[in-house]
């Protein structure tokens, strides 16, 4: 199995050369990822269409614009971004000077999933290259119209002797991590998350995790039912339901859920017509594999049906679809749906509800529709989990301002905007001294006494600084 | 159920309970680990005398004003750390609250070690603390005194459930290390570094690793080489050599070589005397199989200065070896010990070449006047940390990340950093259910409005991108 052990040299060399370092270049690649995304819309939204049936609009909205956003925030603020960062200095080190300066890793992995297959690929990149390193990157196979112009299109507009595509299934990405990264940065599924972290341990590879589970959304009887009901099924029928951060079960008060599923009755209708079936607006299951996994769900199920149900097997199609009378330890209660069926569970107060999600693991994302802000802030305060946000659903990762990432089963690390350039650098501690103050030193060399060790004691105190 | 086990679940019941997570209470544990400190400095400063021959001055200087330092910023700053961090807002979100807000993880398990028992146990139990977690400390069973203290020490000053003591050598850490934890902090070598994360990887644990490696010092022909001797011996043969981020060999021109070795001399005189071994500053290797550890990779090679030794008492007396071949053992793992080989090399590139053939280290020093040499080093090399014309230094500044890079380690911490390194950053977006007509724009439309909706969305798109002078908005608390 070919580990591309030549490339990850030829990299290496590069990276040890210098030349993804100055300011200048690194620009020149990110200039040249915005000209590609530009220059080939349609051959992405194209192979978007193939893979995964996305709808124009939201493949422009979530696979483009939002890599177009991130790129353009990217330059604005890289040279900020790599400025030395001047620290606080005690008395030792008053006449010194102490500074945090952001270097690049070297040579980094970016294996990307299928969902948002340029998105969530090309994000981290734009990280890594404002960072400096040289990137080795493996789109996901499943998504396999996107993964061919990827191949393509990166060798056409970026330094071929910094960046490189590498293809293929878990064969290939195995033989692939056999090769010693400084970074790798993996978006998917737990079960994988943890053979990566296996083969990076013995070499030491620091690593970040986007992974995923079961979001959970509390909808609070104080709320503006239309309103919230609009904006849970644009955030849940997304992409089909095929979002890490779509909202995957709903917990509310049974009179909630009365007033909710006619609502979400009449939003349907809206979106997408009396037949979603023909609707262009509505994406596809990636594969059979999948789209199977998700129909076993429903059909295991004990809840009952109250909106869709309806699905084509052969175009892979499943209906947006609510279900009611949920039981906890129901199979879509098992492992995260990923797909557009939303079972709405009842609790009978918040309480119960933050017991309830605090039951499980935590979560990527954390919702909560409410008028009132205390129950707002009660579940922000008592739950945790990678994001948070209240009385909407996925916008708080398109904010380049906000860190993107997990906690616990969800992931770890982080990303987006400055995140991203941070998780791709080292921070590394400076120190320059001159050869005066040599008598201060003193304090610090044996022969050892009290009094040297009182002066050593003040010199080195975070008040000392304030007397001067 | 094993003690570890136990451990992990009575430090997690007592998390869950919540009481960990109110300012007030970690502010009481932090000034009840200064007072511990404070209280029990002379407890401390025998057990490190029996552990390592530690001088007691250097119980306070090394290990202790540390951790002072880290408590006294934490107590002054928590408030300011643990609020919400508001976060540039895009026009769309104006009418938000958008910000970053720290939160615990959980149960943190802390493995210290043994060279300096006290500051890298308690080092990351501060963060711990600080942040709003439960700990599990496993103090290193070599510094065996130190251990015993601290077991019977840290539970009369802190909450017993929460930041448990949990005593041990290797099984008891695997049995340890097979339990769910929130965060794993290592302190240690690479080799076990590798382990502990290939035992996180079971629960998906994030982990910290200060880890080591050689951290090389580079002397230039231009600086002063009187003053770097004096900063270098200082460095070198403090704690006897067991220190992570001691200078573990010296690169420098034959013409430096010589200067520096009579430097070092002289310096030694001055800061022990004639005779270390009589000196109550100089310390003692830890145990019986490190001593023999040096002492073999020394074999084969006279030194210029040192090579004495006292197996019963683990002594071996501040050694310099000189034009030491590259491919030596002693240049093949890192020394830890008081035995500094000074290896020859022909200017600064090839002393950068020589740093960038092997693993990024710890710390690299480099003595040196030019600027542009300096400028040279900083750039053409990397390392957890890196200081000019001093040793060492850098980790008495607790504004400054302490971690390393690559083999040296992963994720940082003092200060401030020890917080963010144990804390959730989590992303928070509080919006209200109004300007509804406005986000109506990216809700899918049917088909024939596709056109002008499209516009809207590209519009939208544009001016939720954040402008380029961002709006900062500060955010009130909640």
């Amino acid at each position: 199995m070919e580990t591309h052990s030549a490339v990850l040299q030829k990299l290496r060399n590069t990276f040890r050369s210098g030349v993804t370092v100055p300011e200048k270049f690194r620009r020149s690649q990110l200039t040249q990822l915005l000209t590609l995304i530009q220059e080939n819309e349609e051959k992405i939204l194209g192979a978007l269409h193939k893979d995964l049936s996305k709808p124009k609009f939201e493949a422009i909205l979530s696979e483009l614009e939002i890599v177009l956003n991130e790129l353009h925030f990217a330059l604005s603020n890289l040279r900020n971004w790599m400025q030395d960062e001047h620290v606080s200095k005690i008395l030792a080190t008053k006449v010194d000077e102490c500074f945090v300066r952001r270097e690049p890793l070297g040579v980094v992995l970016i294996i990307g999933p299928w969902n948002y297959p340029m998105h969530l690929l090309l994000l981290p990149l734009v990280g890594a290259i404002a960072a400096g390193n040289c990137v080795v990157i493996k789109p996901s196979e499943v998504t396999s119209a996107m993964e061919a112009v990827i191949a393509e299109l990166i060798p056409k507009y970026l330094s071929p002797d910094c960046f490189t595509v590498v293809c293929g299934g878990a064969e290939e990405t195995k033989a692939l991590l056999k090769n010693k990264f400084d970074h790798i940065f993996y978006t998917g599924s737990q079960s994988v998350a943890r053979s990566i972290l296996q083969a990076a341990a013995p070499l030491l590879t620091p690593v970040t995790l986007e992974l995923g589970g079961k979001c959970p959304c509390f909808i609070h009887e104080r709320v503006d039912i239309i309103a919230a009901a609009h904006r849970l099924a644009w955030t849940k029928y997304f992409n089909l339901g095929q979002s890490c951060v779509a909202p995957d079960y709903v917990l509310c008060t049974k009179e909630t859920r009365d007033l909710l599923v006619p609502a979400l009755k009449q939003v349907l209708l809206e979106f997408y017509g009396e037949k979603p079936q023909e609707c262009p607006d509505l994406a596809r299951i990636v594969s059979p594999k999948h789209w199977t996994r998700i129909m076993g769900l429903l059909g295991k199920s004990k809840g009952k049906v109250v909106l869709g149900g309806e699905s084509d097997e052969d175009s892979k199609y499943i209906a947006p679809t609510v279900l009611v009378d949920v039981p906890e330890d129901d199979s879509l209660m098992q492992e995260e749906i990923f797909g557009p069926l939303l079972p709405l569970l009842t609790v009978s107060s918040v309480d119960e509800a933050i017991d309830f999600m605090n039951n499980r693991e935590k979560p990527l994302a954390l919702y909560v529709f409410s008028d009132d802000s205390s129950v707002v802030n009660t579940v922000l305060k008592k739950t945790s989990s990678g994001g948070f946000c209240s009385n909407d659903g996925i916008i708080h990762m398109a904010l380049p301002g906000l860190p993107f990432g997990g906690v616990g089963a969800s992931g770890f690390g982080n990303y987006h905007g400055r995140w991203g350039f941070e998780t791709f650098s080292h921070k590394r501690a400076v120190l320059l001294r001159g050869w005066a103050l040599e008598r201060l030193n003193g304090l610090r060399y044996p022969p050892y006494t009290d009094n040297k060790l009182s002066w050593l004691r003040w010199t080195t105190s975070p008040k000392s600084c304030s007397i001067l | 159920l094993s003690r570890e086990r136990q451990a992990n679940i009575r430090a997690r019941q007592a998390f869950l309970s919540g009481r960990a997570r109110p300012l007030e209470f970690r502010l009481q544990q932090l000034h009840a680990l200064m007072k511990m400190i404070k209280e029990r400095e002379s407890d401390i400063a025998t057990a490190l005398k029996q552990d390592l021959n530690r001088s007691q001055y250097d119980t306070p200087l090394l290990e202790l004003t540390g951790l002072e330092n880290d408590i006294k910023m934490a107590i002054n700053k928590l408030a300011v750390w643990a609020a919400p961090r508001p976060v540039e807002r895009s026009v769309l979100t104006l009418r938000d609250q958008v910000y970053v807000q720290p939160q615990p993880l959980g149960v943190v398990l802390i493995i210290g070690a043994w060279n300096y028992p006290w500051a890298l146990t308690l080092g990351p139990l501060i963060g711990a603390i600080a942040a709003g977690n439960a700990a599990v400390v496993k103090p290193s069973e070599l510094s065996e005194c130190s251990s015993l203290l601290l077991r019977a020490l840290l539970p009369r000053y802190l909450d017993k459930d929460l930041y448990p003591v949990v005593p041990g050598g290797v099984s008891e850490t695997q049995e340890l290390l097979r339990q769910r934890w929130e965060h794993i902090f290592y302190t240690g070598s690479s080799s076990v570094g590798r382990l502990v994360m290939e035992a996180a990887a079971a629960h998906l644990t994030p982990v910290t690793l200060e880890l080591g490696g050689k951290s090389p010092c580079y002397v230039h022909p231009d600086c002063n080489i009187r003053v770097a001797a004096r900063r270098i011996t200082w460095g070198k043969f403090v704690n006897c050599g067991q220190t992570c981020i001691a200078p573990d060999y010296v690169l420098c021109d034959p013409s430096v070589q010589n200067q520096l070795i009579e430097c070092i001399r002289l310096t030694l005189l001055e800061f022990y005397g004639a005779d270390p071994k009589s000196s109550p500053d100089y310390g003692r290797i830890i145990n019986q199989r490190h001593f023999n550890r040096i002492m073999s990779l020394m074999e084969g090679y006279t030194p210029v200065i040192g090579g004495q030794s006292d197996a019963s008492q683990r002594y071996i007396a501040p050694t310099v070896l000189r034009d030491v071949p590259p491919q030596s053992r002693l240049m093949q793992e890192e020394i830890f010990g008081p035995v500094l080989p000074l290896v020859a090399v022909s200017d600064i590139d090839d002393a950068i070449r020589f740093i960038n053939e092997r693993e990024k280290p710890l710390a690299l020093y480099v003595f040196c006047t030019d600027q542009k040499g300096i400028d040279k080093m900083l750039e053409e090399t990397s390392s957890g940390g890196i200081l000019i014309n001093d040793v060492l230094m850098h980790y008495t500044l607790n504004s400054l990340p302490f971690g390393g890079v690559g083999q040296s380690g992963m994720g940082r911490y003092h200060g401030k950093h020890s917080f963010d390194q144990l804390s959730h950053h989590r992303s928070c977006l509080v919006r209200s259910l109004t300007m509804e007509s406005v986000h109506l724009s990216r809700h899918v439309a049917p088909h024939f409005h596709l056109g002008r909706h499209l516009v809207l969305v590209l519009v939208w798109s544009q001016i939720s991108s954040t402008v380029q002078s961002p709006v900062r908005v500060s955010c009130g608390s909640l």
